[in-house]
């Protein structure tokens, strides 16, 4: 993905990225017992200007990745550099000036925000903590950013619990464009909201991309969603990138058969598409990530699995026929119009 | 057949705040062996109209008719109730690891349910009814997995569980409240394809409560729209979907990024819910709406069929060729002249 690039074009690149947590085990003797492969030998490349869709299902790493690029957690091995520059062994200290430039949405407006204090000291807080503006200013520019994501301003001095949902999200936005970052990381920012609200809250997104050049680095695991805003996808599963590429190609030729079947399994809101679709049951769950699996992390429920794909894991490459942004992790990539719908149906469901 | 018939249904609950109005007047019908989706947003009163038909809103103001086989559900004694809770209506909640008791091993849980409706039936019977009905959910070795607790259960592996429970007196009608909500696409898709498998060798009639039009557009066969406690739109899956006529239901669909319109703008609906404390006045939608006229800011419109066969109902002023345009910038030549009652 990286080398498709200029170096200039390149916000956020992130090369071998891994992060391990340790399970530990023993009431007063702590040790180790085994590892969390929360993210294992993960390389991506956020281009400027734009939003890079990250989808998964529960444990497939995506968050710890979005924390590991925030700089929140320090990470096992692996870089990640920020605007030209290596930030993954930086100092807090060091660290300070570049929290400024990425900022972070979260999914919950209502545990993101403390309920005892006014919204305007919530906005107001980053330019407290970087002491960019004090009084009357900081007033007047947490004004503006109410008014320019659609709050009224006038409702500074109100507290979280005196507005909805969706304007809690919007809150959540307002704070993180206050220091007027470079990457804004979202973190299924629109999951808990009603359908009519989240598309308010994702048109929002789109104008502030559009008026400050911001990139996105947007986790979620609606695949609607995602492919509404995103530029470029990657699929992760079991803490690995299946599949990456612009959003194109990864809805529409999917070639890892994860993908094809996370696709398959999204309900479209048209009944002679859910109709007409023949979806893939995949079988079992999703593995433990303390113990994954040999091999290709999929294979275990993969349709398509054969025994090559429990010996040797599959690297991320770009797959016969497909442009050279498309990467796919997989030994026997899906054609153009294979089923797998007749080979995933396990005997039990 | 129909097998449920709600008549003109009013929930409302005292607060310290003022009264909350849930529910106002909803009606609705379901036929044995059918599916209807109950589709609405946050406080939209879906789930307290369902909890109200099975005696679970304790202390709310109830009034109106729920006709089940014949007896009036609301009419029916706590004694009563249980009897019908469970054994002839089931219930699959959202959140499957609240629902289940997480110091009971889960079969235990299944067998007690059924020792509870019928005593006949000894311990050894009912463990064995509960592996198999684990088996036809399709959790892998269950005669080994019925001992295990639910925290030893995947989400996905608990909400079998749950519809194993719900499966184990063989109900005449399954309400599921947003039952996949929690989980993964992968494994949602799993347990809607088990849902609808169960349904067809069962014949068992279904409400499903969901505010994810995908679910619905899979295992629908009516669709009933819920806005601030009232039923906004009452079709077939395929008009809902097709042709729509109330401006909430387009609302909705057009707010779903779809393929179609992937890249282009969403069209959101402005605004939020209403409080259901302090209700605007008229039509309940009329502060969102796009189509909006001064009889709408009056009188609240009534459920009113708009399609031939009168199967399509509608809760709007706007007349029924409405349907056919379904377009946002056509609103302007609709004049207060054309809202002509049905």
């Amino acid at each position: 993905m990286s080398t498709a690039a200029a170096d200039d074009d390149v916000l956020v690149r992130v090369e071998h990225l891994v992060k391990y947590f340790p399970v530990r085990a023993g009431a007063l003797i702590r040790r180790t017992v085994g590892q969390v492969h929360a993210v294992d030998d993960v390389s991506l490349t956020i281009p400027r200007g734009k939003t890079l869709g990250l989808v998964g299902e529960t444990g497939s790493g995506k968050s710890t990745l979005a924390r590991c690029v925030a700089g929140l957690i320090p990470v096992t091995s692996g870089r990640v550099s920020f605007d030209g520059r290596d930030i993954t062994g930086l100092s807090h200290g060091a660290m300070r000036p570049v929290r400024r430039e990425i900022q972070m949405i979260f999914q919950d407006p209502y545990s993101s925000l403390n309920p005892r204090r006014r919204v305007g000291s919530i906005i107001g807080d980053p330019f407290a903590i970087h002491k960019t503006a004090t009084g009357a200013e900081r007033k007047r520019l947490v004004q503006e950013l109410m008014e320019r994501v659609g709050l009224n301003p006038e409702h500074y001095n109100r507290f979280p619990a005196e507005f909805s949902g969706g304007q809690r999200q919007r809150i959540g936005v307002a704070r993180a464009l206050a220091l007027r970052p470079k990457l804004i990381i979202c973190d299924e920012p629109v999951s808990a909201l009603d359908v009519s609200i989240q598309a308010q809250v994702l048109n929002l997104l789109a104008d502030l991309q559009q008026d400050y050049g911001l990139s996105y680095l947007f986790i979620a695991h609606d695949l609607e969603v995602v492919r509404h805003v995103s530029d470029s996808v990657a699929v992760m599963y079991l803490g690995r990138i299946g599949e990456s590429g612009p959003k194109e190609q990864v809805y529409g030729s999917p070639r890892h058969p994860y993908t094809v079947a996370l696709l398959s399994a999204a309900p479209a809101a048209d009944p002679e598409a859910a109709a007409g679709r023949q979806r893939i049951i995949l079988a079992g769950d999703v593995p433990s990530p303390i113990d994954p699996p040999s091999g290709c992390r999929f294979h275990p429920r993969c349709p398509k699995a054969r025994a090559l794909c429990g010996e040797q894991e599959p690297q991320l490459e770009v797959k016969a026929d497909d442009p050279a942004t498309h990467l796919t992790a997989c030994h026997f990539p899906v054609e153009a119009g294979e089923n797998l719908a007749a080979a995933g149906r396990s005997e039990l469901t | 057949m129909t097998l449920l018939e709600v008549t003109d249904l009013t929930v409302s609950f005292a607060t310290a705040d003022g009264v909350v109005r849930a529910v106002r007047g909803v009606s609705f019908e379901v036929e044995a062996g059918r599916t209807l989706g109950i589709v609405g947003e946050s406080g939209s009163g879906k789930t307290v109209l369902t909890q109200t038909l099975l005696g679970l809103t304790p202390g709310a103001e109830v009034t109106g008719r729920a006709l089940f086989d014949g007896a009036d559900l609301l009419a029916l004694s706590e004694n009563e109730m249980r009897n019908v809770r469970g054994a002839r209506i089931a219930v699959i909640f959202q959140d499957p690891l609240t629902s289940l008791h997480p110091l009971y091993r889960v079969g235990w849980q299944i067998a007690e349910m059924i020792r509870a409706h019928d005593k006949s039936v000894s311990k050894k019977q009912a463990t064995e009814r509960a592996v198999d009905l684990l088996r036809r959910v399709g959790i892998p070795r269950p005669e080994q997995r019925v001992h295990d607790y639910p925290h030893q259960f995947s989400g996905g592996m608990r909400q079998r569980a749950m519809i194993a429970m719900a499966l184990a007196l063989s109900p005449r009608l399954i309400i599921a409240d947003e039952p996949t909500t929690a989980l993964d696409a992968t494994v949602q898709a799993q347990i809607i394809d088990l849902l609808l498998r169960l349904q067809q060798e069962s014949g068992t009639a279904l409400i499903m409560i969901t505010h994810d039009l995908g679910v619905v557009a899979d295992i629908a066969d009516d669709v009933m729209v819920m806005y601030a406690g009232r039923a906004a739109e009452k079709a077939s899956k395929r008009d809902i979907f097709y042709s729509p006529h109330h401006p909430y239901t387009k609302g909705l669909l057009e707010s779903i990024p779809s393929s179609s319109a992937a890249g282009g703008r969403l069209r959101p609906i402005p605004g939020s819910p209403p409080s259901l404390i302090n209700l605007p006045s008229g039509c309940k939608f009329h502060p969102r709406c796009a189509y909006v006229m001064d009889r709408c800011l009056a009188e609240e419109p009534l459920l009113r069929p708009v399609s031939r066969d009168g199967y399509h109902a509608s809760a709007c002023w706007l007349p029924a060729q409405v349907a056919a345009v379904a377009d946002a910038e056509t609103a302007g030549a609709f004049g207060p002249e054309g809202s002509v009652a049905g």
